[in-house]
């Protein structure tokens, strides 16, 4: 089971958040100006990342809030956790997470 | 010259001390260029370069797999096959493949130990029962077969079934298909690769495609890999959790997410379980291999991931149901747990398509239940990439139907949770 830090609470387990996909997709302001393949590359195309990849989760059984992480989906290692709203890190140089030796 | 296999045959090698075998396939070494090229060496992937061979003609074709033949999800997965979807185009599509497993021991001539044991879905609430007789007339207008049984009628078709009233989810009926069953997942992706051999496909292990190289017009023009550069005008892309990792070398850009799907197996133990059961209100997915185990299917984790290994959450949670509903199981002892990686659609049904790159050509989207499909999806793959055009019963199965909204959305009537 992966260990979540919430940046609200902290440390917890992964039974209680809810998985919330790939992070900072920007729902288009003018749906209605957009083409089909445009409209289908916001609701469905994923880049589904081998490797360091930023995703949301949710802190369902907890605070309730949405945060974003950076994990390398190649090993499941957490990278880094930051709220909602906070930059993205650059995701070559992710600061090694606390106990993280090497990568 | 390729070994045939027969009764007379097995009890003869027997008889002389096992001491004749030989290969069942050539290691081959990659040639400069082929017809047609298959990237993935599981199931879906060698049995499209057996049809490639056997159906249209094209002798020079090689599968490319990065491991070895059937280590991928060909060799992890639970083995159910059963054709009871809701929609037409996915009723078309399975049972396409289920009527290919009744005779595919015989075509390949090698043992697939398809067993039409009866799979049966089980129901625990009002809900459950309206949404599986629903499915149970949709699949018989559809000339599937499936039949609603009462609690008792299901427990007569599987005795360790408990149907008491005391326990929080009561079996309340079940549907039935009793074509489905299992088969030896080994045999497929072997008894494909064999028959591909002996009809000339090159099998490459160890063979990892690094970077699809395309013409001035876009066009498919050879792969590179790990043991050299590859020309091939048609490339058929089969490669599961990973198909979004090749595609993305060619720029072409997918509605898949990559999970891990675990699955666990018990000690072996005598004949004690007749049939498949599935349960998806609370989650198990359970039959007995040929060798005595108990194989149970369990979840998806929650995150995308590469890893082939999953939480240990997800199985206690299957275990749970399955000792509810089987008593008699709970003081067994499991022997293994693993996990695959698996490519989900957001309606879960699968891709079998072109692709917007000329000569590129992808068979992806399988999910939590893609053995199921492996002859009918190898089938009518090698159709499209043959004829550059889709065979009927995969026409539905765009990329584009994203686009224009055509899905053919089983994620909420595929018969299981998601």
């Amino acid at each position: 089971m992966l260990i979540i830090v919430c940046p609200y609470c902290g440390k917890r387990p992964e039974i209680e958040f809810t998985y919330g996909g790939q992070a900072h997709l920007v729902r288009p302001k003018e749906p209605s100006q957009l083409d089909d393949e445009a409209w289908a590359e916001f609701l469905y195309m994923r880049a589904n990342t081998k490797g360091v990849y930023a995703e949301r989760w949710r802190h369902a059984h907890g605070c309730g809030r949405f945060f974003n992480a950076i994990r390398d989906t190649t090993t499941d290692h957490f990278l880094a956790f930051y709220k909602s709203g906070e930059r993205q890190p650059p995701l070559d140089n992710v600061p090694l997470a606390p106990g993280e030796r090497t990568r | 010259m390729r070994q045939s296999f027969s009764g007379l045959s097995l009890i003869w090698r027997g008889l002389s001390r096992h001491r004749s075998w030989q290969p069942q396939w050539r290691k081959a070494d990659p040639k400069p260029g082929y017809d047609a090229i298959i990237v993935g060496g599981g199931g879906h992937g060698l049995g499209a370069a057996y049809y490639l061979a056997k159906e249209h003609g094209l002798a020079n074709v090689a599968v490319l797999e990065k491991g070895w033949i059937g280590g991928g999800n060909t060799g992890r997965n639970t083995t159910i096959i059963r054709s009871n979807y809701l929609f037409d185009e996915s009723a078309a599509l399975y049972d396409h493949s289920l009527k290919m497993w009744e005779t595919l021991s015989q075509v390949l001539n090698y043992n697939v130990m398809f067993s039409a044991r009866g799979v049966m879905l089980l129901a625990h609430t009002v809900h459950d029962i309206q949404v599986a007789k629903r499915h149970v007339h949709a699949n018989r207008c559809n000339g599937v077969d499936n039949e609603w049984l009462e609690p008792e009628q299901a427990k007569e078709f599987c005795p360790p079934l408990n149907i008491e009233k005391n326990i929080r989810y009561p079996v309340l009926g079940a549907a039935l298909q009793r074509r489905g069953g299992t088969a030896r997942h080994d045999a497929v992706a072997w008894g494909y690769a064999r028959a591909a051999d002996a009809l000339g496909v090159d099998i490459i292990e160890n063979c990892e495609v690094t970077g699809i190289r395309r013409d001035a017009n876009g066009a498919v023009e050879a792969l590179d890999t790990t043991r050299g550069v590859i020309r091939s005008r048609k490339v058929g892309v089969a490669a599961a959790g990973h198909t979004s990792v090749v595609l993305a070398m060619a720029g072409v850009r997918l509605p898949l997410e990559s999970f891990p799907l675990q699955a666990l197996v018990s000690e072996p133990v005598k004949p004690v379980f007749p049939c498949v059961v599935m349960s998806n209100t609370i989650h198990a997915y359970i039959s007995q291999s040929d060798k005595g185990e108990l194989v149970i299917g369990a979840g998806t984790d929650a995150y995308t991931s590469y890893t082939q290994r999953g939480a240990l959450h997800i199985n206690t949670h299957t275990l749970d149901a399955i000792c509810e509903l089987f008593p008699n199981f709970r003081r067994l002892r499991m022997l293994r747990n693993w996990g695959g990686i698996v490519d989900v659609t957001p309606d879960r049904s699968p891709i079998i398509a072109k692709t917007k790159v000329p000569g590129l050509y992808v068979n992806c989207g399988w999910g939590t239940g893609g053995f199921k499909a492996t002859p009918g999806s190898a089938h009518v793959f090698a159709w499209t990439i043959a004829r550059d055009d889709p065979h009927p019963i995969n026409a539905p199965f765009t990329i584009e139907r994203f686009q224009d909204g055509y899905l053919i959305d089983e994620a909420a009537a595929a018969a299981v949770a998601h």
